[in-house]
C-alpha cells in the first residue's frame, strides 16, 4: 500500500466478527488529511462497527488501524485528543444545561481555555442564546447542534460521524450539511461521514465509500465510480452493487 | 493519570446533583429516614429490655457506619448508571479518558457522597438521640477508611458487571451491598452467628469492622487486630475489583458492548 505523506487514518486488513458472525471483511482504506469521505450501506453493512473500531470502542479480530501515524490499540488516549465523533443515536445528559455540558467535555478533551472554547462553539452552532437551557429542553434540531458543538469542542483534525442528519428537518439538515462543508474547506477537517441518504453523500463527500455485509464495494470520487461502473447516478450504482 | 479528566467526571455528577432536585432530596432522604426510623426502634427496644446495656449506641453507630459502606458503593455504581441512562457513554468513552480515570472520577463522587450522607445522619444522631459518633475519637478514621474501601471494591465490581451484562445486571446497583449485610454482623456481634456464617464473615472486611465499633464503643481498648484483618482483607478485595474491572472492560471492547449498553 503507498503511504502518503499526509495520510490520516489507515486500516489494514481489518477483520472483526460479532457471534461467528462479520461485520468487516479485510477492510483497508487509507484516508488523507481534508477528504470528506461519505460511507454508505444498507443497516448490518458495518458502517458504524467501522467508525467505532477507528475510536478504540471496539477491539478488531485481525488488522491494524493507525491514526496519525500511531496505532489506536496502543496510543488510544494520544488520538482521542485529535479526534471528535458525534452521532444521532447517542444523546448528552439532559438535566445539565448546554453550556454545562459542552463544559464538561472541553475539560475532558483536554482544551486549554474550556470557557473560551465553549462560548466558540456555541456561537458557531447558533446555540448560545440556549446556554443556560437544559438539554431536555432542546428540540432535536438544538440537540444534534449541541452534539455537533461537542464534536469540535477540542478542534479536532478528524471528525467521524455517525448519521448526524438523522431526524433533523430538511432546513436544520441543509444547515448542518452546509457547516460540515464549510468546517471541511475552510479548516481542512478530514471527515468520515455514514449515511443512508445517498443524495447527501453526493453532494458532502469528495470520497465515497460503499460497504454492505462487512465489505468494500466501491471507493472513490463519485465522478471516478460512476466512470468506473459506468453509471448515471449514484443512488442506481449503489443499488446494482448492495443488491 | 490526568487531573482534568478525573474532574471532568466528578464534574459532571456535581452538575447532575445540582439540577436535579430529585436525586439531591435522596442524598438527604434516606439516611434521614433510616436515622428517624431506626433510631426510635432502638430506643423503644432499649426501653423493653434491661439486659442491653449501650443499645442505642450500638445500634445508631452501625447504622451510620453501614451507610458509609452503602454509599461509597452506590456512588460508583449509581454515577456509571446516570451516564447509562442519559446515553451518554458512547460520548464519554471516546474522548482521550482513560479508563483508570473514569474509575478515579466515580471515586471522588463517592467520597463527596459518603461525606454528605455520614454529615446528614451524625447530625440527626446528635440532635434527636444525643448520639455523638465522634465520641469515638480518632478511631473513627481507619473505620471509615475501611468500609469506604469495601464501598469502593463492590462498587467498582459491580459496574463492571453492568458493563459486561447491560441493564439486566442493574439491580446489583442496590442489592449488592446487602447481600453482604447479614455476614458483616452490622448490628450484632460475630458471636452470635452460626459457625459456617461466622467463617464467612471473616472473610469480610466490614465484619471486623462493626467488630471493631463495638469493642471502642464498649472502651474495651483499641481493637487493633480488627483493623489488621479488616485492611488486609480490603487490600485483596480492591485488588480483584480492579483486575477483574479491568478484564471485563478489555472483553466489553472485543465484543463491542460499549455501544450498546442502555439498549
Amino acid at each position: 500500500m503507498v503511504q502518503f505523506p499526509d495520510t490520516l487514518i489507515e486500516i489494514k486488513s481489518l477483520w472483526k466478527a460479532f457471534a461467528k458472525k462479520h461485520a468487516l471483511k479485510e477492510i483497508s482504506l487509507e484516508i488523507r488529511k481534508g477528504e470528506f469521505v461519505g460511507i454508505i450501506g444498507p443497516n448490518g453493512a458495518g458502517k458504524t462497527t467501522l467508525l467505532h473500531c477507528l475510536l478504540g470502542l471496539i477491539t478488531p479480530d485481525r488488522g491494524e488501524i493507525r491514526l496519525f501515524g500511531l496505532p489506536i490499540n496502543s496510543k488510544r488516549s494520544e488520538i482521542l485528543k485529535r479526534v471528535n465523533f458525534a452521532s444521532s443515536y447517542v444523546s448528552l445528559p439532559y438535566s445539565l444545561t448546554v453550556k454545562e455540558n459542552l463544559l464538561i467535555y472541553a475539560h475532558l478533551y483536554g482544551v486549554e481555555y474550556p470557557a473560551q472554547s465553549c462560548e466558540n462553539v456555541m456561537k458557531m452552532f447558533d446555540i448560545h442564546p440556549l446556554k443556560n437551557q437544559p438539554a431536555r429542553r432542546l428540540s432535536s434540531g438544538q440537540m444534534m447542534r449541541l452534539n455537533l458543538a461537542k464534536a469540535m469542542i477540542n478542534n479536532p483534525e478528524i471528525l467521524l460521524l455517525d448519521e448526524p442528519t438523522v431526524g433533523l428537518d430538511p432546513e436544520i439538515a441543509l444547515k448542518t450539511r452546509n457547516l460540515l462543508l464549510k468546517l471541511n474547506r475552510e479548516r481542512g477537517m478530514t471527515i468520515l461521514y455514514t449515511s443512508h441518504n445517498i443524495k447527501e453523500v453526493e453532494t458532502l463527500c469528495s470520497r465515497v465509500v460503499i460497504i454492505n455485509r462487512g465489505e468494500i464495494l466501491a471507493d472513490g470520487s463519485v465522478e471516478e465510480l460512476l466512470e468506473r461502473y459506468d453509471s448515471e447516478e449514484l443512488e442506481a450504482l449503489y443499488f446494482s452493487l448492495v443488491k | 493519570m490526568n487531573p482534568k479528566r478525573v474532574f471532568a467526571i466528578f464534574l459532571r455528577q456535581a452538575y447532575l446533583y445540582r439540577r436535579s432536585f430529585p436525586r439531591l432530596l435522596e442524598v438527604f432522604y434516606w439516611p434521614t429516614m433510616d436515622i428517624l426510623l431506626w433510631g426510635f426502634v432502638s430506643i423503644y427496644l432499649q426501653k423493653s429490655s434491661t439486659g442491653l446495656p449501650g443499645f442505642v449506641a450500638f445500634f445508631l453507630g452501625a447504622l451510620i457506619l453501614w451507610d458509609i459502606l452503602f454509599r461509597a458503593q452506590q456512588g460508583i455504581t449509581v454515577s456509571f448508571l446516570e451516564d447509562m441512562w442519559a446515553r451518554n457513554l458512547l460520548n464519554i468513552f471516546v474522548t482521550p479518558l482513560k479508563i483508570n480515570e473514569y474509575i478515579c472520577g466515580l471515586l471522588l463522587v463517592s467520597v463527596l457522597k459518603v461525606i454528605i450522607s455520614f454529615s446528614v445522619m451524625s447530625v440527626l444522631a446528635g440532635l434527636l438521640y444525643s448520639f455523638n459518633i465522634f465520641k469515638l475519637g480518632v478511631m473513627l478514621i481507619p473505620l471509615i477508611i475501611n468500609l469506604v474501601a469495601m464501598g469502593w471494591a463492590l462498587g467498582i465490581l459491580t459496574t463492571g458487571f453492568i458493563l459486561r451484562f447491560g441493564q439486566e445486571a442493574e439491580v446489583l446497583a442496590w442489592a449488592v451491598a446487602f447481600l453482604f449485610m447479614p455476614f458483616s454482623a452490622v448490628f450484632y456481634p460475630v458471636d452470635v452467628l452460626p459457625p459456617v456464617i461466622k467463617t464467612i464473615s471473616f472473610f469480610i472486611p466490614a465484619s471486623h469492622v462493626f467488630e471493631g465499633m463495638r469493642t471502642l464503643i464498649n472502651s474495651d481498648g483499641f481493637p487493633s487486630r480488627e483493623l489488621i484483618i479488616a485492611t488486609i482483607l480490603n487490600v485483596v478485595y480492591l485488588s480483584v475489583a480492579l483486575i477483574v474491572f479491568k478484564l471485563t472492560y478489555r472483553k466489553v471492547l472485543k465484543d463491542g458492548l460499549i455501544p450498546k449498553i442502555g439498549e
